[in-house]
């Protein structure tokens, strides 16, 4: 076994005790980053140098007898539209090919300070707008576990990457599912924290009510250890929350007996595939067999959370995406022959498709004549999709849900229909605009070996919970856990 | 049909915070070398956040309620959104349907009118400056811009009246009066030309019989007091001409061209921006509470108003002078700082509204930066007291200082205008005065103080000032009681 298989907390461990060093975990890491990642393609950019530059400082820290910090060692893939300082973010854009922001994400710093080693930037979904990395404009990702299926997205880079063992850290966002759909499509673990918990400050912003940085790990302890360290409330983000934050690896410690589980009704309908119902039904049971006491629970608004969602994410999306206009950065047509055409052009050309249809559908939600019976009117029917959840959390202490209705699909397979693929967030969606958090973990495999993901939705800021539920599950599951097996492939397609 | 002029106007102050409103930037923008003075926040880069500055919410707060506003305890940000360069953003964030201060109000005196007019404000509302382009060639044909983003997020505060202005002068009125309520608060230099106070402003003409509105333009870069006054009584006049002709009025914007002295259409109504308007996502609702408001309430400084009132009670001052010298913050300060020296105010008045006014105009600098102090200023007028120089005198006097920036005593020595020693001269010339004045001297000879003053008036006029004043005035006594 090489050190790139382990989690982080177990390499932290190793360093700590002068069993392994950081720098041959940094080894490990980009050899299996040669060999894999021409067949996965998780990565848009890697700094190998940089990350050696620190390895070998961990090091001499070791040596030195220094205290080491929480994540000292552990190698971190960053999603490419989280800002780091210096190295390019694109977020899976044309329009923003070439733009190294001159500062880092609030994020980027509290890992650093953590001894965490960032080894480079992951592929996503244009923009963060996607289920699949299909949308990025530097070409796809392919799911470990079956290279000729989507990771899911838009954090599909990140998911992939730590399922492949390239790296035991990534770092998504989650607007929509962007976090926990490709960990559930992986096998991984991902966490959208409470909006409020973790700091957007360098987060590109996709849409700013619903976006949150969260954790892709292998397993549930790393999920906590990475949210030790990114959690908390930041000055430059007036919409972090000031409230203290929890030890989350201690919050694990702790069972859940008589813990109250609600399962809404309203998730298991139509479009849920029967091996994904039966890997949860299965799931539940050994939540009841742990002490906890599982009931149907009703959330009656979950079917507007789709048009609600895509009025309100677009209508933020089409403010946020407009600064991208050929002015101060990134992308500008050669050739224009006034400012209104160089807007045209440097926009047409720059952005992708998805990113063109919600811009225009944004828009329109927000145009003189069309607000009140859009996007006000998304906004009222969110309050009512909250209160839904508020009313559920009155009686239970989590809820339970699939992640996805399927396991990973094929490439191409929904890429042509908007709408199918938009309904491959039907279970997550609901949670962003809730503003609750939720964690997806791996719960079984499916007959062709595909993951399938479980999704524990909790009350704000009730990530202590979630995570305890879900360290008790990984725990007591049934299924053992596997790794896919990578058979290294040339791929055909070109980025577009 | 008799038309009746309706005028709105919209004003933006910026805010003089240390910081700029969303970020720690400064707000000292004016002379940087192009885009130095900003930051990822506001140079909108992309993962950037807004955080409010609290200190322009209680500039803002302090302006709403010298102005008489009902202050909303909670209000939001939103975003309008537009396209153009000098915006990074793409949007500035603003204030919509919950402004800060709402249902105000300011008082106006006109002239020839003792009665006060009462213009109402709309709303006060905070948003963010945007930077500014610079057009190679002409902003109708150029080959390139240039955009410096250093006044990016310069807090703003926009003061909208209700169309409650009648003419053109009234609008001009309210603006001065404006400015120095803003500078009194000290939220704001109300520098126009700088473009710290800014000017938009909607015109129509309504039947003065029935009522009926008329079709309102806007007109915007009216940037300083003569041309607001200059562009609405153009606007006034092309759109009187129109009806007389039996035109049509459009609605649309117009830009006051102060070369030309003329409005230039801009854009029309359907060529009219959709903002797109929605509620700020990235920053929380603003919160003020009541505690606060009645501390900026209780601690407002001094207004206009009543420092106007001070002015004619404590120093005796004319109405109207009291009403010239405050009618800028630092007009006042400098007449206030004189007074402190010096007793005859009214004097002083005289001066500071005449010479200095005018040497002021005419050499373009401000108050602030005058080569003539309160002190210098005291200093001239107490040589003139004492008899060294005439009135007359006096004014060149004050010209050479206001040059030279030299103490009046001073320029009197190198002048070479020097008392008058030779004691038989003087009274050869004060027999003169009292040969040419044998009325006045039959006055004081009947107990007539004054006449005695007017004689040694009359021997300073010969001698420009530069007679010995109290020698002088025992002469003449002497000599009259000879005759």
């Amino acid at each position: 076994m090489t050190l790139n298989q382990l989690t982080a907390h177990e390499v932290v461990n190793l360093i700590k005790k002068k069993k392994i060093t950081a720098h041959e975990v940094m080894q490990d890491i980009f050899n299996q980053i040669d060999k894999v990642d021409n067949s996965i393609k998780a990565f848009l950019i890697i700094d190998r140098e940089e990350a050696l530059k620190q390895a070998k400082e961990i090091d001499v820290k070791v040596k030195n007898g220094e205290e080491l910090p929480s994540l000292a060692g552990v190698a971190v893939a960053i999603k490419d539209i989280i800002a780091t300082q210096g190295t390019e973010t694109t977020c899976g854009s044309k329009i923003l090919k070439g733009f190294i922001p001159p500062y880092n994400a609030t994020v980027i710093n509290k890992l650093k300070e953590a001894g965490a080693i960032i080894i480079g930037k992951t592929n996503m979904d244009e923009f963060a707008m996607g289920s699949s990395t299909e949308n990025s404009a530097f070409g796809p990702t392919h799911n470990p576990w079956d290279l000729e299926r989507v990771p899911g997205g838009s954090s599909g880079g990140s998911s992939a990457a730590v399922a492949a063992d390239e790296t035991f850290v990534a770092l998504g966002t989650d607007t929509g599912g962007s976090i926990r759909q490709p960990a559930s499509l992986c096998g991984m673990v991902g966490l959208k924290p409470t909006y409020g918990r973790v700091s957007r400050y360098g987060l590109v912003a996709y849409a700013s009510s619903l976006d949150q940085i969260g954790p892709i790990t292998k397993d549930v302890t790393d999920c906590a250890l990475v949210m030790n360290v990114i959690s908390g409330h930041d000055n430059m983000d007036s919409t972090s929350v000031n409230l203290e934050v929890p030890d989350y690896l201690k919050s694990c410690q702790a069972g859940i007996k008589d813990l109250k589980i609600g399962v809404p009704k309203e998730y298991f309908i139509e479009g849920i595939d029967p091996e994904v119902k039966s890997a949860l039904d299965r799931a539940l049971k050994i939540f009841e067999k742990l002490g906890a006491r599982v009931e149907e629970v009703s959330l009656p608004h979950t079917k507007y959370s789709l048009p609600t969602y895509y009025l309100i994410a677009t209508a933020e999306a089409s403010s946020n995406l407009a600064r991208y206009d050929g002015v101060q950065y990134g992308y500008r047509a050669e050739e224009y022959k006034d400012l209104s055409s160089m807007y045209q052009k440097t926009r047409s050309e720059g952005f992708g498709s998805e990113v063109k249809r919600r811009i225009m559908l944004g828009t329109y939600a927000l145009s003189s004549g069309y607000y009140d019976a859009y996007y006000l009117k998304a906004q009222k029917v969110r309050t009512l999709i909250k209160e839904d959840f508020d009313k559920a959390f009155s009686k239970y202490d989590i809820l339970i849900t699939p992640t996805s209705p399927t396991t990973a699909f094929k490439l191409k397979e929904k890429i042509a229909d908007s709408l199918t693929m938009y309904l491959t967030d039907i279970y997550t969606l609901p949670i962003n605009l809730a503003g609750v958090p939720a964690i997806s973990l791996n719960c079984g495999y499916n007959k062709n070996n595909l993951p399938i993901g479980l999704q524990i939705i909790g009350k704000h800021f009730s990530e202590e919970t979630i995570l305890r539920a879900a360290f008790n599950f990984e725990q007591n599951n049934d299924v053992e856990k596997r790794k896919p097996s990578i058979k290294p492939t040339k791929h055909k397609e070109a980025a577009e | 049909m008799k038309e009746e002029v309706v005028i709105g106007l919209e004003i933006h102050i910026q805010l003089m915070t240390k910081a700029k409103i969303f970020c720690q930037c400064s707000t000292d923008y004016i002379g940087k070398e192009p885009n130095t003075n900003t930051c990822p926040v506001c140079l909108g880069l992309p993962g950037s956040l807004p955080v409010l500055n609290k200190k322009v919410l209680e500039f803002a707060v302090r302006t709403s309620v010298a102005l008489n506003c009902k202050i909303n305890q909670v209000s939001r940000f939103h975003r309008k959104n537009y396209f153009y360069p000098d915006l990074p953003k793409a949007y500035q964030i603003s204030q919509y349907d919950t402004p800060l201060g709402i249902n105000g109000y300011m008082e106006i005196s006109l002239p020839e009118s003792t009665e006060k007019r009462k213009i109402r404000i709309t709303r006060v509302h905070i948003e963010e400056d945007a930077g500014k382009l610079v057009h190679e060639g002409d902003i109708t044909f150029s080959s390139y811009s240039l955009a410096d983003y250093n006044r990016c997020g310069i807090p703003l505060a926009e003061i909208v009246t209700e169309p409650d202005f009648r003419s053109p002068e009234e609008a001009q009125i309210f603006l001065v009066k404006l400015r120095s309520i803003v500078q009194h608060l000290g939220v704001c230099d109300g520098n126009m030309e700088e473009g710290s106070m800014r000017c938009d402003a909607n015109i129509s003409l309504r039947d003065a019989k029935t009522g009926a509105l008329g079709i309102k333009v806007e007109i915007k870069n009216v940037n300083s007091f003569k041309a607001v006054k200059k562009a609405l009584q153009f606007e006034v006049d092309r759109q009187k001409k129109l009806l007389a002709e039996g035109e049509k009025i459009m609605q649309e914007t117009r830009h006051w061209d102060e070369s030309k002295f003329i409005t230039v259409s801009m854009r029309s109504k359907e060529e009219a921006h959709d903002y797109r308007y929605f509620p700020e996502p990235d920053l929380l609702p603003l919160k003020v509470d009541l505690k606060m408001i009645n501390n900026i309430r209780k601690n407002l400084p001094e207004l206009p108003e009543v420092r106007r009132k001070r002015f004619i009670k404590d120093y005796q001052i004319p109405e109207y002078d009291a009403e010239i010298l405050t009618s800028s913050k630092a007009l006042g300060d400098y007449y206030e700082k004189a007074v402190s020296l010096y007793s005859n105010s009214k004097v002083l008045s005289n001066w500071i509204m005449g010479e200095l006014i005018r040497h002021l105009n005419e050499e373009k600098v401000e108050i602030k930066a005058s080569p003539v102090s309160p002190e210098k200023l005291v200093g001239m007028l107490k040589l003139m007291d004492e008899g060294i120089i005439s009135g007359k005198m006096a004014k060149d006097v004050f010209e050479k200082m206001f040059k030279t920036g030299k103490v009046a005593s001073q320029i009197v020595k190198e002048s070479g205008i020097t008392q008058i020693t030779d004691e038989n001269e003087l009274i050869k010339i004060v027999d003169k005065v009292l040969n040419e004045n044998s009325k006045s001297v039959e006055d004081f000879n009947q107990g007539k103080e004054k006449a005695l003053n007017f004689l040694v008036g009359q021997v300073m006029h010969y001698t420009k000032g530069r007679a010995k004043p109290d020698f002088i005035f025992e002469a003449i006594k002497q000599r009259i009681k000879k005759i």
